[in-house]
């Protein structure tokens, strides 16, 4: 009981400020309900016993990668509201329309595709994964999942040095 | 009873969310951030069926998610800003240097 009243509350905080980050029109205030989003998803990932992962959440996402686009938003002066300019071609409604029937049909797949019952949550949060979070993710990056884990740390050193030339005005 | 149908119905609908995002906004900074919220929504998936087969791998895959979403932050605002620099906007609908 506990579990759903915790979930609702933390999907309906998920889905509002999720809303409000494509809707505002002010990108401070988006860039602002974007943590505010991470944080509720941060949350979500603690109801599921994946303490590890949400501490990375609030730090890297919440923490690291909000505070470079409001970075951004500063160095990027928005005199003219970029949505002034609109080409005549764009519908806003096409938009609405396609990821509305798309919606409807993730919905209809996921209730009538007969996915798993329930997990006893009594059990789920006294087990091993949700008691040693750490030890257990710690344990399958470091074996099982050493070269991803080695090829991401490669992927992060090429953006980092992406990033820089990208950004210098010349080389 | 909160079923895995459940968390994937809400990370459809976030996923949507986002995809609208980039389908209905022209500001490219507010087009990222969406793409970061179908990211989340992708991780929410991977995190609910690692609590419901009690296997850490879907929490493995969702840390090289947010690696790769990190990266793919820094790259795109790197290329935002070398944008804004030679054209003075953020609007997607002026970015068709490349169009035929």
């Amino acid at each position: 009981m506990g579990e759903a009243i915790a979930f609702y509350v933390i999907a309906a905080l998920i889905l509002g400020f999720a809303v409000l980050v494509v809707s505002t029109k002010n990108t401070v205030h988006a860039v602002l309900f974007l943590v505010l989003n991470f944080l509720a998803v941060a949350a979500l990932y603690v109801l599921l016993t994946a303490q590890f992962l949400a501490v990375i959440q609030v730090l890297v996402y919440a923490g690291g990668i909000v505070v470079l686009y409001l970075f951004v938003v500063m160095l990027v002066n928005l005199k003219r509201p970029p949505e002034d300019h609109s080409a005549p071609q764009r519908h806003p409604w096409v938009g609405f329309a396609l990821s509305g029937v798309v919606l409807a049909q993730l919905a209809a797949i996921l209730l009538f595709g007969g996915f798993g019952a329930a997990t006893d949550s009594s059990v789920a949060q006294n087990s091993d994964l949700a008691l040693n979070n750490v030890e257990r993710i710690g344990m399958l990056l470091y074996t099982d999942y050493l070269i991803p884990f080695e090829v991401a740390s490669m992927l992060l050193l090429v953006a980092m040095v992406g990033a820089i030339i990208l950004a210098k005005r010349e080389l | 009873m909160i079923t895995p149908t459940h968390y994937m119905l809400l990370s459809a609908a976030l996923f949507m969310i986002g995809v609208a995002g980039v389908l209905l906004r022209r500001n490219i900074i507010v087009i990222f951030m969406s793409i970061e919220l179908i990211l989340n929504a992708v991780n929410i998936n991977l995190v609910a069926f690692s609590y419901q087969l009690q296997n850490g791998i879907g929490q493995v895959f969702a840390i090289f998610v947010i690696a790769v979403a990190a990266a793919e932050a820094a790259v795109g605002l790197g290329i935002i800003l070398a944008f804004y620099r030679n054209k003075e906007t953020v609007n997607i609908d002026e970015m068709n240097l490349m169009r035929w």
